[in-house]
């Protein structure tokens, strides 16, 4: 137990290397800065492997075992501390785990097949009661089997916390590196949630931002300087096809998409002054959400469809209003700080994550929508971008940390962060994508 | 806080206020205080009738091509009243030269919002120069918001540069 607790509060590094066939793919690190002392204690055993002869091509186990690590909701036991490493039922002692007070445990098999295919068998098992809690059988590939062992850490986050687990997802993100002869390369950026499997949608010499993920997870909108303005683009994943939707004189920026997929809110200031339009993607008609001399930008969708959050500085600062999606008279959300910006909804709309900015220090807060309850989650300086998970457990945003700016992610009750840094080079603004229902 | 850095700027202003542009250069700026300020430095102007083109002239009001301004603000401050001046009246009686005013914030908060305040900014300097005789035809806008910064680094040196207007032609 001890030892567990040990192993949480200690600054843990994971060196990631990416294997992905991109150009300049680079090594990201996770390192968990600050755990909680009463995460679940859960003991996932190495998986047994079906070719002696051979090393397994991935460690199925290791990948559970960090997904539920990094959620902060469980402790996973040190291999060295296993009294035993059963890799089926009929050889589990459990009086040895119950001695340890280990209350969960997951014990596996990977077995490759004739054909070269993969399968994952996996039994989640009550220690107490010497019971299956859960267990699956599940045929993968070889570029599939990291996706089935987060799927694994899914369904074990599901059973045993009660909601399903965010880690066979994916991020957007927008990397910047600084070439040589002082230009910049941006690139627009997914990768799975632990920052594997990297793969580029776009690269560019001038700005990109503000990615946007459609909520079938397939498309991504973002903003491109590369016409020497900000401009509104959509682009499919798979394809690489992209369109260009808003190219107006002045600001074209901040999309978001509505939660059925059909429409993009954004902040154009063709008319003057950056309002907030709808548009609807089919026909391309646009709908004016707001008309106030002030800056109203950065609109984000609510998850039942009806609301719009943005940021205006009408009151003087910046800060958060809401108003209904169709139009309407736009209520004040924010109160404490002088400076309150990019709002994103969690997925269950009763809270508002926001940069929250007093003096030099902005940091990610939260707001119960209900009860008006504000709470700062970081202690960083110059945090940025809050996107939740979308189980609405974590918040990932991007720090300036002593390497520039990187990625970060906290539990929505502050009391886990992580950092997500490329090596030599900045990484920022991360979306994080919906579930991908199979 | 804001009482503070008025009272750093009322500060730095006196203090800087007669020095060298070189001397400044050494100064690490405090808050309020824009290391830029250096490039306001502008001699009287005698060049009229030399036949050099005033763009060309380092000792014309139009060499200053950088407009600074306080955090989240777009209020075009009276030291470069000057400035706008000389490029609104260059404007007026060259109507077929086109400018670009390109706006730019600090790193400082939500991207998008800077943004929107690089436009108001080079909104703000598009505005009072078409006020004072340019034609608004002839003023191009664009907003970099913190994409571009001029100066690296998270300190009130870096980000008092970046707040800034761009005079492009």
């Amino acid at each position: 137990m001890n030892s567990i607790i040990k192993f949480i509060n200690q600054r843990i590094l994971f060196i990631l290397l990416f294997l992905a066939p991109i150009a300049h793919s680079a090594d990201l690190e996770i390192i968990i800065d600050k755990g909680i002392e009463n995460a679940l204690p859960i003991a996932i055993v190495p998986f047994g492997w079906s070719q002696a002869s051979a090393l397994p091509p991935i460690d199925v186990s290791a990948i559970i075992s960090d997904d539920l690590a990094r959620s902060a909701r469980f402790a996973p036991m040190e291999e060295q501390d296993m009294p035993q490493r059963p890799d089926d039922f009929a050889q589990i002692n459990f009086k040895d785990w119950q001695k340890l007070g280990m209350e969960n445990l997951v014990i596996g098999q990977l077995n490759q097949t004739e054909t070269g295919e993969y399968i994952v068998d996996f039994r989640l098992l009550d220690v107490y009661k010497g019971k299956q809690i859960v267990g699956f059988s599940i045929p993968s590939g070889k570029d599939r089997l990291r996706h089935t062992a987060h799927e694994i850490a899914d369904i074990i986050y599901e059973k045993l916390i009660g909601v399903r687990g965010a880690f066979a997802t994916r991020i957007a993100y927008i990397t910047v590196i600084k070439n040589r002869d002082g230009t910049k390369k941006y690139t627009l950026q997914i990768a799975d949630a632990d920052g594997f499997n990297p793969q580029v949608l776009l690269q560019s010499s001038e700005p990109l931002l503000s990615p946007s993920w459609s909520p079938d997870g397939k498309k991504i909108a973002y903003v491109s300087f590369e016409s020497k303005n900000s401009m509104v683009y959509v682009q499919d994943i798979l394809t690489g096809k992209r369109e260009r939707i808003a190219s107006n004189p002045g600001i074209n920026s901040a999309p978001a998409w509505s939660p059925d997929g059909s429409r993009l809110a954004m902040t154009l200031s063709k008319d003057g002054n950056p309002e907030i339009y709808v548009m609807n993607l089919s026909s391309k008609s646009l709908q004016r959400i707001t008309t106030n001399s002030a800056i109203d930008t950065e609109p984000a969708w609510s998850h039942n469809g009806s609301m719009l959050a943005f940021t205006s500085d009408r009151g003087g600062g910046p800060q958060i209003y809401e108003v209904p999606a169709s139009g309407g008279e736009p209520k004040r959300l924010t109160f404490v700080g002088p400076y309150n910006a990019r709002p994103r909804y969690s997925p269950d709309d009763k809270y508002i994550a926001v940069v929250n900015g007093e003096s030099n220090t902005y940091r990610i807060g939260v707001l119960d929508r209900k009860s008006g309850q504000f709470d700062i989650l970081t202690e960083t300086r110059l945090d940025e971008s809050p996107s939740f998970s979308p189980n609405g457990h974590m918040i990932i945003y991007t720090t300036t940390g002593f390497r520039g700016t990187e990625l970060a992610a906290t539990s929505t009750d502050g009391t886990v962060h992580q950092r997500l840094a490329l090596e030599g080079g900045e990484v920022r603004e991360p979306a994080w994508g919906p579930f991908m229902n199979q | 806080m804001n009482v503070r850095s008025t009272l750093i700027i009322i500060f730095a202003a006196i203090l800087f206020g007669c020095t060298s542009t070189e001397e400044k250069k050494e100064v690490a700026v405090e808050e309020g205080a824009p290391a830029g300020e250096k490039t306001q430095a502008y001699g009287a102007g005698e060049d009229t009738g030399t036949g050099i083109n005033p763009l060309d002239d380092p000792n014309s009001p139009l060499s200053v091509r950088i407009i600074y301004f306080e955090y989240d603000s777009s209020e075009i401050r009276p030291q470069y009243r000057k400035t706008v001046e000389a490029h609104a009246a260059y404007l007026a009686s060259n109507p077929n030269v086109i400018v670009t005013l390109e706006g730019h914030a600090d790193e400082r908060g939500s991207r998008e919002y800077n943004l929107a305040l690089g436009e108001r900014r080079s909104l703000s300097v598009k505005n009072q120069m078409a006020l004072l005789g340019a034609s608004a035809g002839q003023i191009r806008t664009v907003s970099y918001g913190e994409e571009r910064p001029a100066a690296a680094g998270s300190d009130e040196s870096a980000w008092s540069q970046n707040r800034r207007v761009e005079i492009l032609y």
